[in-house]
């Protein structure tokens, strides 16, 4: 943001009104963002506070029978299992889902870049799911998943018997529990995650490749880089940028998973045994469920200070800059 | 970030293009790619093929698990369509959208074009504070976002369902960047004439932003139209649910009718992905510009 250098031209207008010129500017400014201003005062940042001060409170519906607790909410988090659960499965969501993206993005941008023919209709085929509502496609991957009339394990009876009949064995795969099992439910979450936002990421790299000015290539090759060497010293480099960019973006959309968890086992929201539960989940229960609105507010707190962290520690690590 | 790197590929694109024709790869890697690329494709859409081949299949057939149904039917369509909620929930869904996208593009261009075309005091702290808000995830407003609505009766309203979305701070850094971009003479001329600075704002700015009212505006129409946490929070009654919430709710109470369940939750995918391939320029230039689906 630059201030302008030059004067505003003097018109007869604007002497008229008994005005100076600063002032005439300022009250149209503040005229414009009176409305914006209100906006983002009252319901942005009125709010966010709000929810600190909640958090130190029980919550009721009269606010002169809240009782104050101080950081007791706080103390009651750190010996909840079923939050430890929450946030330990939050991590896990991101620890799959973020080195996910950013390798099958990349890759796939690379490939895009690879070719010719078909590149927008292949761009616009693995973009498109990014576009739908997660609550809607969380139920078609939910009845994909189910253990006896999926058709993921459907297509594994088929594929075993294809091999068994063939003489191969070792190839046989059997069906396998997904969402109703523990051990697999947080993946296959993740999974349908990884394929809806999946789209995004090629974008962004796409972008970034195509930002990446030939004559570093050319140089190279002068050099006798193959092409290993120009992917590995050329282009991961100078796509740094895109990726702390892509990292961030994703990490903070992990933290918050909601709408798949929920809709993906409508039933047993969070289950088997809170095996997919995530914070942004336990939030919603604790709150719209058993109505402890103060221990809620606590717990986004929580995952204010989760975004805030890794937001900075991704900066201060991933951007160091790249001097060519 | 997002922004330079998409400034930067709009002019190289053509440069990109040829050089791919110039480099001459091996023949077999640009076959390995195709084929790659398809088969990653075909993840894609068969979850999108599968709910579409499904919705068409009646309730004995639905978990065979044929790929084609056998009795081709509408009845599944027709039953969500005329007993239940749902041209309710599209209605309230498009309500909110458009809604929401009109005040997002007046607002967010306003503000772009006040804090880059008009000098004031405090233009920083406005700026700043606008910034600040980016941080806060909305999980952590709305428990007092709920509070709030309570207390002043907006609890299953369309303001209530809509007031989160009216001006995203994402958008406003959109508009600011490109107001910043435009030349200055146009305006002094324009004030020359004696025209205000609404009018400046109004028919001299908006014109020339006009790309990237189209990205943000179909950006901000997608991701209202797709907001599922805060609709499920504060629409109480089934009539006034939005799309997502009523299909999930309804989904929930269908048990195994997966034939309704996937007809349901195709009504649902396939308008925004018409939405989508009309408009696939300015959606994936407003997504890689803003870094958001709203």
């Amino acid at each position: 943001m630059q201030a302008r250098a030059d004067q505003e031209p003097l018109t007869s207008k604007k002497r008229r009104t008994g005005l100076t010129l600063a002032t005439r500017e300022s009250l149209w400014a503040y005229t414009f963002l009176f409305v914006p201003l209100l906006f983002f005062l009252v319901l942005r940042i009125w709010p966010a506070f709000q929810s600190f001060y909640l958090s130190l409170f029980t919550w009721h519906v009269d606010p002169a029978k809240r009782e104050f607790l101080g950081l007791g909410y706080y103390q009651e988090m750190l010996s909840d299992p079923k939050l430890r659960r929450a946030l330990l499965n939050t991590l896990l969501y991101t620890a799959i889902i973020v080195p996910a993206q950013l390798a099958l993005g990349l890759g796939i941008a690379l490939l895009l870049q690879a070719i010719g023919a078909f590149k927008s209709l292949f761009r616009a085929i693995y973009f498109a799911p990014y576009v739908t509502p997660a609550a809607a496609v969380a139920w078609v991957w939910g009845w994909m998943y189910s253990v006896n009339f999926g058709v993921i394990n459907n297509f594994l009876i088929e594929w075993s018997i294809f091999w068994e009949e063939r003489g191969l064995p070792w190839l046989v795969i059997d069906p396998q529990p997904f969402l109703s099992s523990p051990s697999q439910a947080l993946v296959a979450v993740a999974v349908i995650v990884i394929w809806q936002n999946l789209g995004f990421q090629v974008v962004i790299f796409l972008a970034g490749l195509q930002g990446i000015s030939r004559i570093f290539y050319d140089a190279a090759k002068i050099d006798g880089a193959n092409s290993w060497n120009l992917f590995r010293y050329v282009t991961l480099p100078l796509l740094n940028p895109v990726m702390v960019f892509s990292i961030i973006i994703s990490t903070i959309a992990s933290l918050q998973l909601f709408d798949q968890v929920v809709n993906v086992n409508f039933t047993d929201q969070g289950g088997p045994l809170n095996s997919t539960l995530t914070i942004a989940l336990y939030m919603y229960q604790e709150a719209f469920a058993r109505f402890r609105l103060g221990y809620a507010a606590a717990v986004t707190v929580l995952l204010f200070f989760l975004i805030l962290m890794v937001t900075l520690i991704q900066l201060r690590f991933f951007s160091r800059r790249v001097e060519y | 970030m997002a922004i330079q790197t998409s400034t930067q590929a709009q002019t190289q694109v053509g440069t990109a293009q040829r050089n791919s024709r110039r480099h001459f790869r091996p023949r077999f890697s640009t076959i390995l790619a195709y084929v790659l690329l398809t088969l990653g494709s075909l993840v894609m859409v068969f979850p999108f093929l599968w709910m579409l081949v499904s919705s068409f299949k009646d309730i004995r057939e639905i978990l065979d698990l044929n790929f084609f149904p056998k009795n081709f039917t509408l009845a599944n369509y027709r039953e969500v369509l005329f007993n239940t909620d749902f041209p309710r929930w599209f209605l309230n869904s498009l309500i909110v959208a458009v809604a929401t996208t009109t005040s997002v593009l007046f607002f967010c261009s306003l503000v772009g074009y006040t804090l880059t075309r008009l000098r004031f005091p405090g233009r920083q702290v406005v700026f700043i504070l606008i910034l600040s808000t980016l941080m806060v995830p909305t999980e952590m407003l709305v428990i007092p976002w709920f509070v709030m609505s309570s207390q002043l009766g907006w609890v299953n309203t369309f303001w209530g369902i809509a007031f989160p979305g009216l001006i995203p701070a994402f958008g406003v850094f959109l508009m600011r960047q490109f107001f910043e971009t435009l030349p200055k003479d146009v305006f002094d001329a324009a004030r020359v004439d004696g025209m205000n600075e609404f009018g400046l704002f109004w028919h001299i700015g908006l014109p020339l932003v006009r790309p990237a009212l189209a990205a943000l505006g179909i950006i901000a129409f997608i991701g209202n139209w797709n907001a599922f946490l805060w609709p499920l929070i504060i629409s109480k009654s089934a009539d006034m649910r939005t799309i997502p919430v009523g299909i999930a709710l309804f989904s929930g109470e269908a048990g195994t009718a997966w034939n309704l369940i996937m007809a349901t939750n195709a009504l649902a995918i396939i308008p925004i992905l018409i939405v989508f391939f009309v408009f696939q320029k300015q959606i994936i230039e407003g997504v890689v510009l803003t870094g958001t689906k709203g």
